[in-house]
């Protein structure tokens, strides 16, 4: 259960204990929260009092007398509003003083209470106050989402670029305070795995340099009339050590040139993530087929291989940012998660779609298909 | 004694990670089983109740750590659970660890920051034990 703290300012010690009695085992539930909420009722005096409490502990509701000895209720209102926004009023006022309640509410007060009020007056009150406070906090919640994409992608990397620096730290460590012992052969494992991890930092940052290319792009690209079999041939040339190292088998189908507007470092990038995804999830003796196709309006590239496949559910989750699909035949295979999202990056900058066919054990297909100039769908940006 | 070893779960994505804390904790004298996942580590508790659990925040999804937490607890209320993350110290991030309601739903018994001693862990596992 969550508690959230209520300050009652009040001079007549009746109301005070009056709101503490009431509230002290009451809860509410809202269908859009899980747990129940209690409260916790703070008192107050003296409006000089609660700005002292309101200064040292953020209430999330105060109920607010108009009518105190010192200071009135609707400076400490004034008070609240300038300088904790955040904490909800309840104005706490006689049928008498209505129209100071309606003034209230509109120089900030959330709403007034009556009084003499029943349990069940304050009750409905607070059940009301206290939906506010929490829907007000879930909206809130969710435009922060909504608008710090950049920042959670910058502070996940800053997650993924430290996880290999805090293994290799740690095996160092190990290895400075001699726990396995004098032999330095009992240390291999720690090696290679540092150095497995140093591998896998390297790919990484080469991979956000091609983002950066991508994302730097629109005023950088240069935009000529290139030959995409040539660049696939590189990009398998790219790959044939790491295809022979997993025994895989690397073919380009083509025959004819194929000639269309693009940055040639964009299609090299797309085409060495393809690829090497496509040998990375194989399996020895499988095969890697790219063959890029030019028919009327459109080129098609498909890279497809006889590799692990991907699980119907993964396939949604395959272009986003750091997703690496974790599973048992996956869990070798090193990568930075960033791969297909920047070949997502390249396919969108120049209109082309991307299509996805996979069979788990059996193998995958990614499909893209260019629009051609002329066809009117290519990007404007680029 | 060997029947009086107690039997520490940890749980982790990454497996130099897991590697290091389990050559740790054997060192302390602990049994220890690995899981790689929340969902390895979900299978894992259907055959075995640990003494002691110490999970990885950001596994499968950014709050693997904290699901996997409140079933263990709902299995087995009294095994501690120890939660570990670099998350919060390297980026600032809180991931919702920080209000007051949030550990309330929790319920680890303790957050542990990734590069604490073992020293330090050693006691803390002892403290959580009761030995």
């Amino acid at each position: 259960m969550e508690v959230i703290d209520i300050l009652v300012v009040d001079d007549e010690p009746g109301i005070r204990s009056g709101v503490t009695r009431i509230l002290r085992n009451f809860t509410v539930s809202y269908p859009f929260l899980e747990d129940d909420i209690g409260f916790n009722v703070i008192e107050a005096a003296t409006g000089e009092e609660a700005i002292d409490i309101i200064k040292h502990s953020s209430p999330a509701v105060v109920l607010l007398d108009n009518k105190l000895p010192g200071i009135q209720g609707v400076e400490v209102l004034q008070f609240i509003n300038e300088n904790h926004p955040d904490i909800l009023v309840m104005m706490i006022t006689s049928y008498a003083s209505l129209e100071l309640a309606v003034r209230a509410t509109n120089i900030g007060a959330y709403d007034f209470v009556p009084k003499p009020f029943t349990p069940q007056e304050l009750k409905s009150s607070i059940e009301n106050i206290t939906k506010h406070y929490f829907l007000r906090r879930m909206t809130r919640k969710l435009h922060r989402e909504g608008k710090q994409v950049r920042f959670q992608f910058l502070t996940v990397l800053s997650h993924e670029l430290k996880a290999p620096l805090n293994a290799i730290e740690g095996y160092l460590k190990m290895m400075q305070e001699k726990q396995a012992g004098n032999d330095i052969d009992s240390y291999m494992d720690f090696i290679d795995r540092s150095l497995a991890r140093i591998q896998s930092m390297r790919s990484l940052i080469m991979d956000l340099l091609d983002l950066t290319h991508i994302e730097s792009g629109k005023r950088q690209r240069t935009l000529r009339e290139i030959d995409l079999t040539l660049v696939a041939r590189s990009a398998i040339e790219t790959m044939t050590p790491l295809a022979i190292q997993r025994d895989v088998t690397l073919t380009l189908q083509t025959t004819d040139p194929v000639i269309m507007l693009a940055d040639s470092d964009d299609m090299e990038i797309l085409l060495n993530n393809l690829i090497s995804n496509a040998v990375k999830y194989n399996k020895p003796g499988g095969w890697v087929n790219c063959s890029i196709t030019k028919s009327g309006l459109e080129v098609k590239l498909i890279v497809s291989d006889s590799g692990i496949g991907i699980e119907p559910e993964d396939i949604p989750k395959l272009f986003q940012e750091f997703t690496r699909i974790k599973n048992p035949q996956s869990k070798n295979v090193t990568g930075s998660g960033l791969g297909l999202s920047i070949v997502k990056r390249v396919a969108d900058l120049y209109g082309a779609k991307i299509d996805v066919q996979s069979e788990p054990g059996v193998g995958s297909t990614f499909t893209i298909v260019f629009p051609l100039p002329g066809s009117d769908t290519l990007n404007d940006g680029i | 004694m060997a029947s009086s070893r107690k039997t520490i779960l940890i749980v982790d994505d990454d497996t130099d990670y897991l590697f290091q804390l389990k050559f740790h904790v054997e060192k302390m004298g602990f049994d220890v089983v690995t899981a790689e996942s929340q969902r390895e580590a979900e299978n894992i508790l259907k055959n075995i109740k640990p003494d002691l659990a110490i999970l990885d925040l950001m596994m499968e999804n950014e709050d693997s750590g904290f699901i996997l937490s409140y079933k263990l607890k709902r299995m087995y209320p009294d095994v501690p659970v120890i939660i570990a993350t670099a998350v919060s110290a390297e980026t600032g991030m809180s991931f919702g660890i920080s209000s007051e309601q949030e550990r309330q739903w929790i319920k680890a018994d303790l957050y542990m920051e990734k590069g604490i001693r073992p020293d330090q862990l050693h006691r803390e596992i002892l403290k959580l034990l009761k030995v």
